[in-house]
């Protein structure tokens, strides 16, 4: 482990070469500490990116490597996007994307406001919040699947406890309808102190002063709440839900556990339907033509977005 | 800040927001102390109707995590010697004998290798290239450093196609080296970018002081700028290593056996008839716990490292 390339560039360098590289131009410097970097960067990030870009012109498979390669131009693309099951994966997603920033906004704001009332030892229950979010998504994901067994599932006992419903006549993940809304569940039970936690700072940057003139102009507080709570946490806020939106939209290794994608492909979301045609199917040609499709989209969105954003900060 | 203040809320909305408060925290902490108490619970009361709270405490989920058993016939089990140690003795209740250790252990430590292996790395490259990024008039810096950024936006899966061929080509699949690479890759942007925050708040006369004192600039890099930014660096190098420790689509995808973390290895844990979710639970228990631990230890730094560095307070 401790024998990287680095170290042995470092072990292999004379002394007089080392004396020479502490006399070196600030200029030099720069490079020196900015070039490995950039040179990971481009092997295993760019290099395998446009890597990708050529094998979605091609009917490459992967499983087969020595069976001769076409390429096939536009023809993954123009499958891709005229592909109805593709079109439900999309909006599985939509689906999951809306409903847990939905509610991750919602909740997250809420208990920062609250928060922000700094009760005693709000310190303390804040950091306590935090902890689903910094755990590992496959993990507690799996469990989840043990929380949501009908009869003996901690979940459907809890909403047995508090609605009289019968604890086994539903299954959060086996059902149809169900099965959308139980990864919205975990999710939003995962990332809300995300949300949460960016809200926070946003309400804790409002300088007091600013409450305090509002108050000498007999403000009401709900009008306070409108007029200077939300347009100052917003930027904070859009910052929240870019963040969500692209990690959401990425989103596979907790979903992956949870449903593996089920009932049938009801909740199988971009990345899982993606994961599913490149290494299950094989089928690595056109699954790098999807896969380029999504990096694009991603890409897309968040530019756009970040002029919104950047708009509503200079404002 | 004056002791009274008209902007200070009244003490029953307090109360009320604190009450509100705990009873979020409460219920959004169920899962994990039912992750906690089920890894203590005997297989019978684990699944027991309606969900046990209290119950015996149990290290069978424990045993079961770390060994593999047989089970063999009744006559076999009594012409045996008896048991030599307590979990022999709670495998045997079971009419089973343990055949061996399980990959537990070994997965644990490839999580720790590699963990550790890649923070090191990324921390490491991220210093460097944070401190020419913060002091150095780098050309085309904030193209460079979006474009580090935008590394980020890719779905894992994306990547893991042609990663996975080059691997192939290389002899890297499944293999500790290839998975620390691929971490350093990843997490070197949460790195540099958080990085280049701490450094871009040492004041820069520090190091202009040590220049004039006839330090050069590596000296002064490693005198005066690294011992300012320790606090930065070792938050960094826990976010890295948190994110590592986690991370579950490429394990899964590019290693199946010498290399393979914790994270696709948990779920796999089968016992008769599913998964045996006591020594999922026992598992898990062990791999979340450390993680906790940091969290609550670093919880001042969390928002910094969790938004890139975008959130500052």
């Amino acid at each position: 482990m401790s024998d990287t390339p680095i170290d042995r560039v470092a072990k292999a360098t004379p002394p007089s070469v080392a004396s020479k590289i502490r006399g070196l131009s600030d200029r030099a410097i720069a490079w020196l500490f900015v070039l490995p970097t950039i040179f990971l960067l481009l092997a295993v990030n760019i290099f395998p990116l446009i890597w990708t870009i050529n094998l979605s012109f091609t009917n490459f498979r992967a499983n087969r490597p020595n069976r001769e390669v076409d390429y096939i131009g536009l023809r993954n693309y123009e499958r891709i996007l005229t592909d109805e099951d593709i079109w439900l994966t999309m909006q599985a997603t939509a689906h999951f994307l809306f409903w847990t920033i939905f509610f991750q906004v919602l909740i997250g704001f809420t208990l920062a406001w609250l928060i922000n009332r700094k009760f005693k030892g709000n310190d303390l229950w804040t950091t306590l919040i935090v902890l689903p979010m910094m755990l590992s998504p496959a993990v507690v994901g799996n469990f989840w699947t043990f929380l949501y067994q009908p009869q003996i599932g901690l979940f459907n006992y809890g909403i047995s406890f508090l609605t009289g419903i019968d604890p086994s006549s539903f299954q959060m993940i086996g059902d149809v309808t169900l099965a959308p809304w139980s990864i919205v569940i975990v999710d939003t039970w995962m990332w809300t102190p995300f949300v949460m936690l960016i809200c926070l700072a946003g309400l804790r940057s409002i300088p007091d002063y600013i409450y305090e003139a509002a108050e000498i102009d007999r403000a009401s507080q709900w009008r306070q709440f409108w007029t200077i709570t939300i347009p100052m946490v917003l930027p904070f806020l859009m910052l929240a839900v870019l963040f969500r939106g692209i990690e959401n939209f990425k989103m596979f290794d907790l979903v992956v556990q949870l449903t593996g994608g089920g009932p049938g492909s009801i909740t199988e979301l971009t990345s899982i339907n993606l994961k599913r045609e490149a290494f299950e199917k094989w089928r690595t040609g056109y699954a790098s033509a999807y896969a380029i499709i999504l990096f694009v989209t991603v890409f897309g969105l968040a530019s756009i977005y970040v002029k919104a954003l950047n708009k509503v900060k200079e404002r | 800040m004056s002791s009274y203040s008209i902007t200070e809320p009244s003490s029953l909305q307090k109360w009320l927001a604190g009450t509100l408060v705990v009873a979020y925290a409460v219920i959004t902490l169920l899962p994990l102390v039912w992750i906690l108490t089920t890894g203590f619970k005997s297989p019978v009361d684990a699944i027991a109707y309606p969900p046990k709270i209290l119950f015996e405490p149990s290290l069978e989920g424990y045993v079961n995590l770390f060994t593999t058993r047989t089970r063999v016939a009744p006559e076999t089990l009594e012409a045996l010697p008896p048991p030599a140690t307590w979990y022999e003795e709670v495998v045997r209740n079971r009419d089973m004998v343990i055949a061996g250790p399980s990959r537990y252990g070994e997965r644990f430590l490839n999580s720790v290798i590699i963990g550790f292996g890649s923070t090191f790395l990324s921390v490491f490259l991220g210093t460097l290239a944070a401190y020419a990024f913060s002091r150095f008039k780098v050309p085309l810096k904030d193209d460079l450093l979006f474009f580090i950024l935008s590394t980020r936006m890719m779905p894992p899966i994306a990547v893991a196609i042609p990663i996975f061929l080059m691997f192939r080509t290389l002899g890297l699949s499944d293999t500790h080296l290839g998975m620390i690479l691929l971490y350093t890759a990843v997490n070197i942007s949460l790195a540099v970018w958080l990085l280049k925050g701490f450094m871009d708040e040492i004041p820069r006369e520090y190091e202009e002081a040590a220049l004039i004192d006839g330090y050069t600039r590596f000296q002064a890099f490693y005198k005066v700028v690294l011992p300012q930014a320790a606090t930065g660096i070792a938050s960094t190098a826990i976010f890295c290593l948190i994110f590592s420790w986690n991370e579950y689509a490429f394990a899964v995808l590019l290693t199946s056996g010498t290399a393979q973390t914790a994270p696709p290895f948990i779920p796999t844990i089968i016992g008769v008839g599913g998964q045996d979710w006591p020594a999922v639970a026992a598992g898990a228990t062990l791999f979340l716990v450390p993680v906790m631990v940091f969290t609550i230890l670093l919880r001042k730094h969390l928002l910094r490292g969790i938004t890139f560095g975008a959130v500052r307070k």
